[in-house]
């Protein structure tokens, strides 16, 4: 465990030099300040920051979670030759990365909320949106993560950490759509429901909405969706399959972390 | 000290190393020398477990290798190029290391003599590349190990902070320290070296003192004495074609 | 000329005079301890023009009927009618009848009659005003009545199901009819109209209705102004109907799949202006209609702003505003056959070089994914997923992927209010 605390604390002190993830935390803080600026109330600011939270968390976290994997590849192997135990140091290195990257996205978002006053009477929106943010960049950290580390060639990974960011964001969606149209006639909408599940964007997504008044609004569907994610249980559920979407990934990095050759 | 005992390693179809047996003698300086990818720096890591063997043992003082790695407590370790976080402090990297391996007591030889304390709060991004070699070196050799692994350990630095290296690798042995080193530059070896081990198309060609070697090929340099296993091994297979100019084996190349 | 003046004015002043005397002469007090003391004896009693003034107290008589012309029931202190769930409790068959004050109860539930609180039948000119009307079948029941004012009353029921609750002011046959500043909650429907042509339904508030807060049918030339529909389970409907107004109104609250703030269907020329649609899963619906000026009404935060079936012709949307939907307009179709001109959509990201307040490119208030959703609910899961975002950039791209016929060419750049 102390070799965990040390090297989170080391990757903790090295993002904080980071140019890039102070970028990241800034880009959160002027677009959400913006979004008030310009006359955004509580609810509004909360889905145009979900539509940021979706594209951006992921993309960041996946890409800049792998090239950051490849770039300590040489210290790790540094850090191997020394008297610790793989998953300790796996830990460590993994939280190292995925809890800056976290801060930056809650304190960036989070602070011209708070500075805005805008938790108020949606409190549990905004809250809803960071922690479903924060989810995201643990998974999509612990997918990236598994992609370096599974993956010696430096540009193919980036490579496939970009097309994971295309699945999971657009190319999911796509499908789920094109499910829809395809079968149309079906009663399909506990299906669809399922599949939210099954893609972390989705279910990061799922869980905001369904904490902003608007879903209720949208109908029939609207009312299932309500039904299903809005409720505590639902909501429950949805967490839990996002945690899910963090450890399995995370599983799957730490065991190749323990069997690759360095 | 360190015994290996029929290691085989693949990585895919290449094959890395095939059937090495070596037993470096305690005390000893052993020069690991070859030609590029012959497996040298794989060797290095299945003796530090950062590459696990797909055959065969590794023993460090009789006691085979584990994954938990408690036995790195008394490994030295050296990599080709020095790669630390880029914004933390030269003094933060050596405390991290000094925190990692708690309780053992620590040589500040070379920190002083490469003036690491100067550049004490300064970030390895602002670093040059000889600088990152010496934080590197003072790593190795900080906590006192029993064997040392330095592989290439003077690429990259002045011909002043590889003489302080080398006549720290002299007092360490003096001292009854194991060295493994790899390095492109025979003569260097020459100075440093007890014994050789010479691997070649992931096998190794032969392992010896370096006197033993030079008698066997009726060589008078290190130099010459390599070339001349490099000859023989392609003279051994008439039809291949000459893969190396053994007439001048690369002195330094660097990833 | 001069002696025809006089005679008429001395004339006036003796009928007046006479009047005076007849309605004084016959007041009638029903009080429990009083010497009359049921409303069936009063009515019983009662000449034409006559006044009934009924005390506090609760009256349990036989369903009571008004069949004497021009009298006044008139409450004092809420006396209670109830029908003990057995029966109707009020009728009046006679023309210019007005009831007043009278709390009316409980008529309980029928399978074979439309019991309610209050009914009207084949009279005229009657007044129902400020009265309370709880946990009736139905509140106040007009049938073939004339040219009626429903006004001030409180209509509240606690029916558990449709089928046990029948409409708070319900009309049928009954033109010109003035309904105002009643309050309904907890109906079936709040205000029901039906065959009853030129009424005016004017500072209702029509509210947690288990059906629509105002149905109407066959009802022509109608005006509904500045009413409230709040969170009616399937919002308001008009249906079948000629030349209604209707302006200053609020829908707001109908949540679900099958409720609309405002859903026409079949309504042949009128005009809709100046409304607020608020928080409603489909603001406005629009099915079979045409000839309607849709015009400055504020649009927002709705699910659907509105729906505008194509089957919808020659309407004409200007001036509103549409802001916070998740969807502004959505259709069944990629063709339309309705206008949209000079509004204000707060998707618009034009720009105006002209500066002259309107957007110098169009903008087209249908999106692909919102044409999707209307051919696949369950789409719908996807709402603000960042491939539909990508979708509606695509859109931008090429425009060739938008549903093209719904068009809005003047853009307002500035929202109108």
């Amino acid at each position: 465990m102390t070799t965990t605390r040390l090297v989170v604390v080391a990757g903790i002190r090295d993002m904080a030099g980071n140019r890039w993830l102070a970028a990241y935390f800034a880009a959160f803080v002027v677009v959400a300040q913006s979004l008030f600026w310009f006359g955004g109330t509580g609810p509004q600011v909360v889905l145009s920051l979900l539509n940021v939270v979706l594209m951006v968390v992921p993309l960041v976290s996946l890409v800049f979670g792998a090239m950051h994997v490849y770039a300590s590849r040489e210290f790790v192997e540094l850090l191997l030759a020394q008297p610790v135990r793989r998953r300790d140091l796996f830990t460590g290195l993994y939280l190292g990365l995925a809890l800056p990257l976290t801060a930056a996205f809650v304190l960036g978002a989070g602070i011209p909320v708070l500075m805005n006053r805008g938790f108020g009477a949606n409190g549990i929106a905004v809250l809803a949106l960071l922690v479903a943010g924060a989810g995201l960049t643990f998974s999509c950290v612990a997918i990236a993560t598994w992609i370096a580390l599974r993956t010696d060639d430096r540009l193919k990974g980036i490579g496939m950490a970009l097309a994971a960011w295309l699945a999971t964001s657009l190319l999911y969606d796509g499908a789920v759509l094109a499910f829809a149209s395809a079968f149309g006639d079906w009663p399909i909408e506990k299906p669809m429901l399922a599949m939210m599940v099954t893609n972390p964007v989705d279910l990061a997504r799922v869980l905001v909405l369904a904490q902003v008044d608007a879903s209720a609004l949208m109908g029939y569907t609207g009312a299932l969706f309500e039904r299903t994610f809005g409720s505590a249980l639902g909501s429950l559920v949805a967490l839990g399959a996002l945690a899910l979407w963090c450890v399995g990934p995370w599983f799957l990095a730490a065991r190749r972390f323990d069997a690759r050759d360095f | 000290m360190i015994a290996l005992r029929g290691i085989d390693k693949r990585y895919g179809t290449q094959i890395a190393l095939h059937d090495v047996s070596l037993e470096v003698r305690p005390g000893a300086v052993t020069a690991l020398v070859g030609p590029n990818g012959s497996g040298k720096t794989t060797l290095i890591k299945t003796i530090l477990g950062l590459t696990r063997p797909d055959a065969g043992t590794v023993a460090l003082a009789g006691v085979p290798i584990d994954r938990e790695g408690e036995y790195r407590r008394h490994l030295g370790y050296m990599p080709q190029a020095g790669h630390f976080p880029e914004h933390l402090a030269v003094g933060e990297v050596i405390q991290l290391v000094d925190a990692l391996r708690r309780g053992i007591a620590v040589d500040d030889d070379l920190l002083h003599a490469y003036d690491l304390g100067a550049i004490w709060e300064k970030k390895v991004s602002a670093l040059s590349g000889g600088t990152r070699q010496k934080l590197s070196a003072a790593i190795a050799f900080r906590y006192a190990p029993q064997v040392l692994i330095l592989d290439e350990p003077t690429a990259g630095l002045d011909p002043l902070a590889c003489g302080i290296l080398k006549d720290k690798i002299r007092r360490v042995r003096q001292a009854g320290c194991t060295v493994v080193i790899t390095s492109h530059i025979m003569s260097e070896l020459e100075e440093l070296a007890d014994d050789i081990a010479f691997l070649c198309d992931a096998q190794l060609q032969f392992s010896g003192p370096v006197v033993a070697l030079l008698e066997r090929t009726k060589q008078p340099r290190l130099e010459g004495a390599v070339a001349a296993l490099l000859r023989a091994r392609s003279g051994s297979r008439p039809d291949a074609p000459p893969r190396y100019d053994v007439e001048n084996i690369p002195t330094l190349e660097r990833p | 000329m001069v002696s025809t003046r006089q005679v008429g004015i001395v004339g006036l002043l003796g009928i007046s005079v006479v009047l005076c005397v007849r309605v004084a002469a016959a007041q009638i007090v029903v009080d429990p301890r009083g010497p009359v003391r049921s409303i069936t004896q009063a009515l019983e009693m009662v000449k034409a023009g006559g006044r009934i003034t009924v005390r506090a107290g609760t009256y349990r008589e036989p369903t009571l009927i008004v069949r004497t012309a021009g009298v006044t029931l008139e409450g004092e202190g809420w006396p209670v009618l109830d029908g003990e769930s057995q029966r109707a409790v009020l009728i009046v068959t006679a023309d210019d009848v007005t009831i007043r004050g009278l709390e009316v109860a409980r008529t309980g539930v029928s399978n074979i009659e439309d019991r309610a609180g209050i009914r009207v039948r084949d009279a005229a000119h009657c007044r129902i005003e400020h009265n309370r009307l709880r946990d009736n079948l139905f509140g106040i029941y007009l049938q073939r009545a004339l040219g009626c004012v429903i006004a001030d009353n409180d209509v509240t029921a606690h029916g558990d199901g449709q089928s046990t609750s029948g409409n708070g002011i319900h009309l049928w046959y009954s033109p010109q009819t003035t309904v105002e500043r009643n309050h309904i909650a907890g109906q079936r429907d709040g205000i029901y109209f039906e065959f009853s042509a030129g009424g005016i339904t004017r500072h209702n508030t029509s509210e947690r209705n288990q059906r629509y807060g105002l149905h109407f049918m066959f009802s022509d030339s109608c005006r509904y102004e500045f009413n409230t529909f709040r969170a009616n389970n399937s919002g308001v409907a008009v249906m079948y109907s000629r030349g209604i107004t209707i302006h200053h109104n609020r829908f707001e609250q109908s949540l679900g799949g099958a409720a609309y703030g405002l859903l026409l269907k079949e309504i042949l020329g009128g005009e809709i202006s100046e409304n607020a649609f608020s928080e409603n899963s489909t603001g406005m619906y629009l099915e079979g209609s045409s000839h309607l000026a849709v015009r400055d009404n504020d649009f927002v935060s709705n699910g659907w702003a509105a729906k505008v079936l194509a089957s919808a012709v020659d309407n004409t949307f200007t001036g509103n505003r549409f802001e916070g939907n998740a969807f502004d307009v959505s259709t069944n179709s990629r063709s339309s056959n309705s206008t949209f001109d000079r509004n204000w959509w707060d998707a618009y990201k034009g720009y105006d070089l002209d500066r002259d307040g309107v957007g110098d490119t169009p903008f087209y208030p249908v999106r692909l994914f919102a044409l999707i959703v209307e051919q696949h609910q369950p789409t719908l899961v996807l709402l603000r997923s960042p491939m539909v975002a990508v979708l509606d950039a695509a859109e931008r791209v090429f425009p060739v992927l938008t549903p093209e016929a719904l068009v809005d060419k003047h853009p307002l750049m500035r929202s109108p209010r």
